[in-house]
């Protein structure tokens, strides 16, 4: 380990992302301020504020009058307004954070719509497989997807091509060592560290961030294996491609981490994309391996529920692998 | 036995429409100090990474240690060693690392090894600085170390990319000692440089322009057929005609 920072950077810097996704942001709103504003109380506005007063994710913060609430607003001392008037609820929440206000207003208006009129309309939400809605299940497998891309094809990459700078990989060439041993030698360092990242993270999802475990999680692990040596082939194809360290940085970086952030389903869902982008989020390797991890993971689905995912992430390996070791061993 | 180590036929490299060595044809003999000059661009790298085995040519043929270099390229690599204009070498490694890991990779044995190297260290005047990191040695104590890896294996060609690139004269001139002394011990010597003055130590000298052979001889024919007091001279004379940008 003479290069031991690059270690370190590697198996700290995925750990951190990890917990800060699963524990710092979140997705999910909590200490919802409610202020309430009423023409005249009724036994519906008495149920309701006492409703959002036993409700965890508010805090209720009393009575105001209609006048008072854009002060408040402003102040940043309510996130969302109750006005009553005639019997009709009228919410009004705070956008400067869209995600927030949106979150909370339908959670206002579930509460109001359940007080007001239990009757007329009885919606019941049954979310299975992530019960509590934790935003940490859904990011565990796009950080997964990206932390790989970053070591595997990213490092590899620049790595070979610092070789090919330095001029030790012609020394490596001319020797009797054959190329495709050359290639091996060079991955393998690459893919041990990708396993010892694997077993880190999965320890992580499993006891810190308490994802259900059952047998078919072990279905991740093959999973991320093939999505490793997929990484791999990614990072040599851009070896072989491109003549200076800085090079091989922006192409992994510009072709491979944007689209794992924005396509692959991390963070955006691909439904709710335009269909052009729907299909070139198909070509991104992320995007299947994400979709699996997430029924492997958190759906605890067999692999074999995931066929269509392997298939793909298999067939992506074979074509990129065959390509890169092509163009690897093809002399000028 | 064949005295010639390196015998070249008609080797041509093409890179699309641009031909970067065209039709070269010459041999090299055994303990000879072969020098290929030319201004860059002129294909002498390019004729180099050929016999190494580093690219495939496009036409022609050559053999190097009795080996064909497109149909045995194996048994060439096990038989040449090659520095390349970089000193390319692991700047995260010490020096006997360095020399271990090259050893390593041409299969000597662990024994093998540790001869060659103490004989290598010593030769070199280099023992102090076994366990010194590469990145730290200055830039004279790397290119003989570059030249200690290249030839640990005991090559019977070695081939000199540019050797001297960006050394002052006194070192060049003390690489130019080491490449005397592995001559003289049989090893045949194919350099590649563009500094003039160097091409006098050679026994024979052989000018590319545009990426054929112009001239090929020993120096002092060269300077007689020319009528010139230099191989400088002898070069600017005959590479007047050069239609390649020197920067190309």
């Amino acid at each position: 380990m003479r290069d031991w920072r690059t270690v370190v950077i590697v198996l700290v810097m995925p750990v951190i992302l990890l917990l800060l996704f699963g524990f710092a942001i979140s997705m999910e709103v909590n200490d919802v301020r409610v202020v309430m504003a009423v023409d005249a109380h009724s036994d519906s506005s008495r149920r309701l504020a006492a409703a959002i007063d036993a409700n965890p994710c508010f805090i209720f913060s009393g009575l105001v009058n209609e006048q008072q609430i854009e002060p408040l607003m402003r102040g940043g001392r309510a996130d969302v307004a109750l006005v009553g008037r005639n019997g009709r609820w009228q919410i009004i929440a705070d956008a400067s954070n869209p995600v927030i206000a949106r979150s909370a207003a339908a959670y206002v208006s579930s509460v109001v719509t359940e007080t007001a009129s239990p009757q007329t309309l009885e919606v019941t939400v049954h979310t299975l497989y992530n019960p509590s809605l934790r935003s940490a299940y859904n990011f565990v497998p796009g950080i997964l997807g990206m932390i790989f891309i970053l070591v595997c094809a990213i490092m590899t990459s620049v790595s070979i091509v610092s070789e090919k700078e330095s001029g030790t990989m012609d020394m490596l060439l001319v020797s009797p060592a054959r190329p495709g041993l050359i290639i091996l030698g060079k991955l393998i360092p690459y893919f041990i560290l990708s396993c010892v990242l694997l077993a880190l993270m999965l320890a992580i999802s499993y006891i810190v961030l308490g994802l259900p475990f059952s047998a078919e999680s072990l279905g991740s692990i093959i999973l991320s294996l093939i999505y490793i040596v997929l990484s791999l082939s990614i990072g040599l194809l851009v070896s072989t491609l491109v003549a200076t360290q800085l090079s091989a940085l922006i192409v992994s970086a510009m072709l491979f981490m944007i689209p794992v952030i924005m396509l692959s389903g991390m963070i955006f869902p691909i439904d709710n994309m335009p269909q052009p982008l729907q299909w070139i989020s198909t070509i991104v390797p992320a995007r299947w391996y994400i979709e699996a991890m997430r029924r492997v993971m958190i759906q605890q689905l067999p692999l074999a529920a995931v066929w269509r995912e392997l298939a793909m992430l298999g067939a992506m390996t074979l074509v990129l692998l065959s390509l890169a070791i092509t163009k690897f061993r093809s002399r000028q | 036995m064949n005295s010639d180590v390196i015998i070249v036929r008609n080797l041509t490299k093409r890179f699309g429409a641009f031909t970067a060595v065209d039709a070269i044809s010459f041999s090299v003999r055994r303990g000879e100090i072969f020098g290929f000059l030319g201004a860059n661009g002129a294909g002498k790298t390019t004729a180099m990474r050929m016999l190494c085995g580093l690219s495939i040519p496009t036409s022609g043929s050559a053999s190097v240690a009795g080996c064909d270099i497109v149909t045995e390229p194996e048994p060439v690599k096990r038989n040449i060693g090659y520095m390349s204009q970089r000193f390319a070498l692991y700047g995260a490694l010490t020096v006997m690392q360095n020399l271990r890991l090259f050893a390593t990779v041409y299969g000597m044995s662990d024994a093998d090894f540790r001869q060659s190297a103490r004989t290598l260290m010593q030769w070199l005047d280099m023992e102090s600085l076994a366990d010194t990191t590469v990145s730290s040695l200055p830039v004279g104590w790397k290119q003989k170390l570059a030249f200690a890896a290249a030839t640990i294996h005991n090559p019977s060609v070695l081939f000199l990319d540019e050797p001297t690139g960006g050394v002052d004269p006194i070192t060049r001139r003390r690489f130019w000692e080491l490449i005397y002394k592995v001559a003289s011990e049989g090893m045949t010597v194919f350099v590649t440089t563009h500094y003039l003055d160097e091409a006098e130590y050679c026994d024979r000298v052989c000018i590319m322009v545009d990426g054929s052979i112009r001239a090929l001889d020993t120096p002092a024919e060269l300077k007689k057929k020319y009528k010139c007091d230099t191989v400088d001279a002898v070069f600017r004379q005959v590479a007047q005609t050069a239609l390649r940008s020197a920067d190309a």
